[in-house]
């Protein structure tokens, strides 16, 4: 269950939904411009001011992308405040109302969900780990049966112990009460037996609640599936399993007074502004292995100007932007340059910026003009086009390089990634198009960094003889009323379709399912864009995610992103990247890929 | 005097009356009008996770399946006696005076606002007082050393003022003075009076400049062409005759009345600013009511648009009713009869 658009801070899949990336894009062009200049002006005296100025504090170990690797700044020191600010509000605070990314990372200080991501540099950082159970779901041979226990002693924030009735609760509200909690995704509701039957707990009042979430004992939970999950250990790390004692719950109202379980609380909260957390005494560090807890009190401030955000960081009196999606495109060129420079990050962002193919649109539906595309686009142009290297990388798989499952290949390599224009003209050749062909290609109006690549896309296009007339579309509709609609996509010829994705959940399936299953082509909302439906496919992709071995499955996700690029129906152009800036004060940072290329916030203290 | 503020005060009630009515119409008839159906308007107040249950929820509680009159009914009670919504296993009571409920983010407007309405003031006091002391008093000298380098210098420095917008300002002295030379060095931030008196003058002198500036330079103008009339008339040239002393003349006869504009001008001004100081709240991250005009609009959250609109126009005509009964005090040609 994907929604269309989205709010403007990252959410789980921030190109397809985060407008940030489209009011951080803006400039990136000029920005880009100014940046080469001033690093080239910079180079000269780089040296010196380097060692000069600029390492005090605790950045002594700072280099450039040091947090894509390894913590940061490493500290055990207990106390201080860290500080969070966002440019925009978060959906929701409260865990069971949020598809934020940056939500669901922050939100681990205050509730526990049944598992977790290891807060860990690197690759590290992509597994999951038991949080609130005390060992990954164990799943029944077909993958439809998942069961977890609670870990022993813990207890929420007023003293009362956990229980797997209070994991149920938190399910139920999150996902079947859209009357009062709409925000979050709902994919237990998608996958649960008989989950389009349920009513939700505020209108069915029955004890008993879902019957396909059994709780056996307090410490025991169990979900029973309509179809095999193997990836279900994921589902579990969102914060919608933690847990909500039913009694403190108001709907919508409960962000107003959430009840922890992690090791903060919320000191105040008030819409719209902001939040003060302190220290929970009622959680106990013997209960929880994965978090440290080291500051005092966390303070988080909503709607802070982005270029506010920015100057704090640089000044050091903040910790960390909250929304982990970098810097203003104003503040680009500061932080490239000179002294600066070292203590910038650029992770992967999880997202993949393509081209879909619609294979229903002629002449797409010969794969060799497919081809002919999958050739001739001067991938290095489109890079530059979107801000360059700091945002982004050039793309050869549908997968992102930061998503389990990821392997490398490129069916289509050309010198430079620049394009070949004789294979491709070959390709049109085979396709009965020697001349090329007028086609429309289609953007999104709003996002100026989409705009920009597919002005580069479409003069590619124009060297093979491929007129791709740009035809664009407000984000807020592009899948609903557009680019998502397969009967306006054929009657408008929309042969190329620019779009965005990024995965809500780190693994092959996650990223994959959705757009390239045949299975998510729907008559509206729809973002297998290329209306991609090959059997092969979508059998892989079915056999895989029942498949309970870890290590098949993920070596399956990498086969099936090589069966969609022989299709050819998608080019993949751009890995996006975040441009993050680390402030002197902040300790133990490390950019997490299970949270689209942020900082890891459980592992975040300050040296303030 | 007492018949015209009770007069005053009444026609001051009927016009919150009727701007309320225009608002209401604004809001929930003029959609309907454009073709929009009842679902449809309900639908922009749930937002962009609209579905069946939360439409149907939002209908229920704005009643708006009812007729007109009687939605405007609800309403204005609403203001009035408060009102109940219900969502999910409780009723949240919007008490009185409910301006609105916020069905996007599950708030009532009204806590909202008044916990706004001391940031935004502060805001506006400083500013003002900053304005109207550099202003009138640059504008005064100006025009009694007409042509000579304080009024050209001054007066170009007003130019200025007035042609660079509060965002160029603003965002200037911010990066400056948080970034470049930190004199602010944790950036700045709103700390309530309450709190520490020190810290909110503090952090409220760049804004406070920044505001003061665009308004300084405006009044100093107007003040300077007021005086420069007023200097001129028959009744300056008696008083001098008279013997006067000339500060006697220009406080006591020029700028007194060289200073009814101003004061209308600044009951005007001073009104709006407090319906939200909006770009130097934005520029300055001040959770003012201009702040949370914006984000009610750029969330499309039309519950708090409506209620900055209400309090922003109680602001204005309150403000203008002190200014008429300023009048009495600085202009004797004004009669309350």
């Amino acid at each position: 269950m994907i929604r269309g658009d989205l709010p403007s801070t990252a959410p789980l899949h921030p190109p397809t939904k985060g407008a940030s990336l489209k009011v951080k894009t803006r400039k990136a062009t000029a920005v880009l411009a100014t940046a080469v200049v001033l690093a080239l002006g910079a180079s000269a005296c780089s040296s010196k001011s380097d060692s000069g100025k600029g390492g005090g504090g605790g950045a002594k170990d700072a280099v450039t992308d040091a947090a894509l690797t390894s913590i940061v700044n490493k500290s055990d020191k207990k106390g201080g405040t860290a500080s969070y600010e966002v440019s925009d509000v978060p959906d929701s605070l409260d865990p069971g109302n949020t598809y934020y990314g940056w939500v669901q990372n922050f939100s681990r200080l205050y509730g526990r969900s049944l598992t977790s991501f290891k807060p860990a540099a690197g690759k590290e950082g992509l597994e999951v780990v038991p949080d609130l159970a005390e060992s990954l779901g164990k799943p029944s041979p077909d993958a439809k049966t998942w069961t977890y226990k609670l870990r022993a002693g813990v207890k929420f924030e007023d003293g009362t112990t956990v229980t797997s009735k209070d994991v149920k609760y938190a399910v139920e509200r999150s996902n079947f009460a859209p009357e009062a909690l709409s925000n979050g995704p709902t994919y237990f509701k998608a996958h649960l037996e008989g989950g389009d039957k349920y009513q939700g707990p505020y209108k069915d009042k029955s004890p008993e609640g879902i019957k396909s979430i059994e709780t056996p004992d307090d410490q025991t939970i169990v979900f029973h599936l309509k179809d095999p999950f193997a990836d279900f250990d994921y589902l579990a790390t969102f914060s919608q399993t933690s847990p909500v004692p039913q009694k403190a719950d108001k709907g919508a109202d409960y962000v107003k007074h959430i009840v922890a379980t992690g090791p903060y609380k919320f000191a105040s909260y008030e819409d719209g502004k902001g939040a003060t957390l302190e220290r929970n005494p009622q959680w106990d560090p013997k209960t929880d292995p994965i978090r440290k807890a080291l500051p005092d009190k966390i303070t988080i401030k909503f709607k802070i100007l982005q270029r506010t955000v920015d100057n704090n960081l640089l000044n050091n009196s903040l910790t960390v932007d909250a929304a982990g999606t970098g810097v203003a495109p104003e503040t680009q060129p500061k932080v490239l340059e000179g002294k600066y420079k070292k203590q910038t990050d650029s992770p992967y962002a999880g997202a993949l910026s393509y081209v879909g193919l619609n294979v229903h649109v002629k002449p797409f539906d010969n794969i060799h003009c497919r081809k002919a595309v999958q050739w001739g686009i001067d991938k290095v142009s489109v890079q530059q086009a979107q801000g360059g290297s700091p945002k982004g990388d050039v793309a050869s798989t549908m997968l992102p390089p930061t998503v389990n499952g990821y392997a490398k290949f490129d069916l289509y390599p050309t010198q430079n990634s620049a394009g070949d224009i004789d294979k491709a003209k070959d390709e049109l050749k085979q396709c009965g198009q020697p001349n090329g062909f007028e086609t429309t290609l289609t953007a999104r109006s709003d996002r100026p960094a989409e705009m920009a690549m597919a002005t580069a896309v479409q003069a590619s296009m124009k060297k093979i003889g491929i007129n791709a007339n740009i035809k664009t579309f407000p984000t807020g509709k592009y899948f609903t009323n557009f680019v998502g609609v397969p009967d306006y996509v054929h009657s408008h010829n929309l042969g190329m379709i620019m779009t965005a994705w990024g995965a809500d959940w780190p693994t092959g399936f996650g990223f994959l399912d959705q757009i390239v299953n045949g299975s998510a082509i729907k008559p509206s909302g729809g973002n297998n864009v290329q209306e991609l439906d090959d059997p092969q496919i979508n059998k892989a992709l079915n056999d895989a995610i029942a498949n309970t071995d870890a290590t098949a499955r993920a070596k399956a996700w990498g086969d099936i992103d090589k069966l969609v690029l022989e299709n050819a129906s998608a080019v993949p152009l751009i890995y996006r990247k975040n441009l993050l800036f680390r402030p002197e004060n902040a300790a133990n940072v490390t950019v997490t890929q299970a949270y689209l290329g942020m900082y890891d916030y459980l592992l975040m203290s300050s040296s303030k | 005097m007492a018949a015209y503020i009770i007069r005053r005060l009444f026609a001051a009630v009927l016009l919150l009356l009727v701007v309320s009515a225009v608002t209401f119409a604004i809001f929930f008839l003029v959609p309907r009008i454009a073709g929009q159906t009842v679902d449809q308007l309900a639908a922009q107040y749930v937002g962009k996770d609209a579905n069946r249950d939360s439409i149907a929820a939002v209908k229920q509680n704005l009643g708006l399946d009812q007729p007109l009159y009687e939605q405007y009914w609800h309403f204005v009670k609403a203001i009035v006696a408060g009102a109940d919504y219900k969502f999910g296993p409780d009723a949240s009571h919007c008490s009185a005076p409910c301006f609105g409920y916020s069905f996007k983010s599950h708030v009532e407007v009204w806590p909202q606002l008044t916990s706004r309405i001391p940031v935004t003031l502060s805001l506006a006091v400083g500013a003002a007082v900053i304005w109207l002391v550099s202003g009138v008093a640059v504008g005064v000298l100006s025009a009694l050393k007409r042509g000579s380098f304080f009024d050209r210098f001054f007066m170009g420095v007003a130019l200025a003022g007035v042609s660079l917008p509060i965002f160029f300002t603003g965002m200037l002295a911010l990066s400056v003075l948080t970034v470049q030379w930190p004199v602010w060095g944790d950036g700045i931030n709103y700390v309530s009076f309450t709190d520490d008196p020190g810290q909110w003058a503090w952090n409220l002198l760049v804004p406070w400049c920044s505001l003061a500036f665009l308004y300084s330079a405006l009044y100093a103008r107007l003040t300077r062409a007021g005086m420069l009339e007023t200097m001129s008339e028959d009744y300056i040239r008696t008083a001098r005759a008279k013997g006067l002393k000339e500060r006697t003349v220009v406080a006591k006869h020029g700028l007194r009345s060289a200073l009814t504009p101003i004061v209308t001008i600044f009951g005007m001004d001073f009104g709006l600013l407090l319906g939200g100081a909006v770009i130097t709240e934005q520029v300055f991250s001040f959770k003012g009511i201009g702040e949370y005009a914006v984000k009610g609009i750029q969330d499309n959250d039309l519950p708090i648009v409506m209620g900055v609109t209400l309090v922003a126009a109680f602001f204005i005509v309150v403000c203008n009713l002190l200014v008429d009964l300023v009048y009495a005090a600085i202009d004797p040609r004004v009669r309350y009869s």
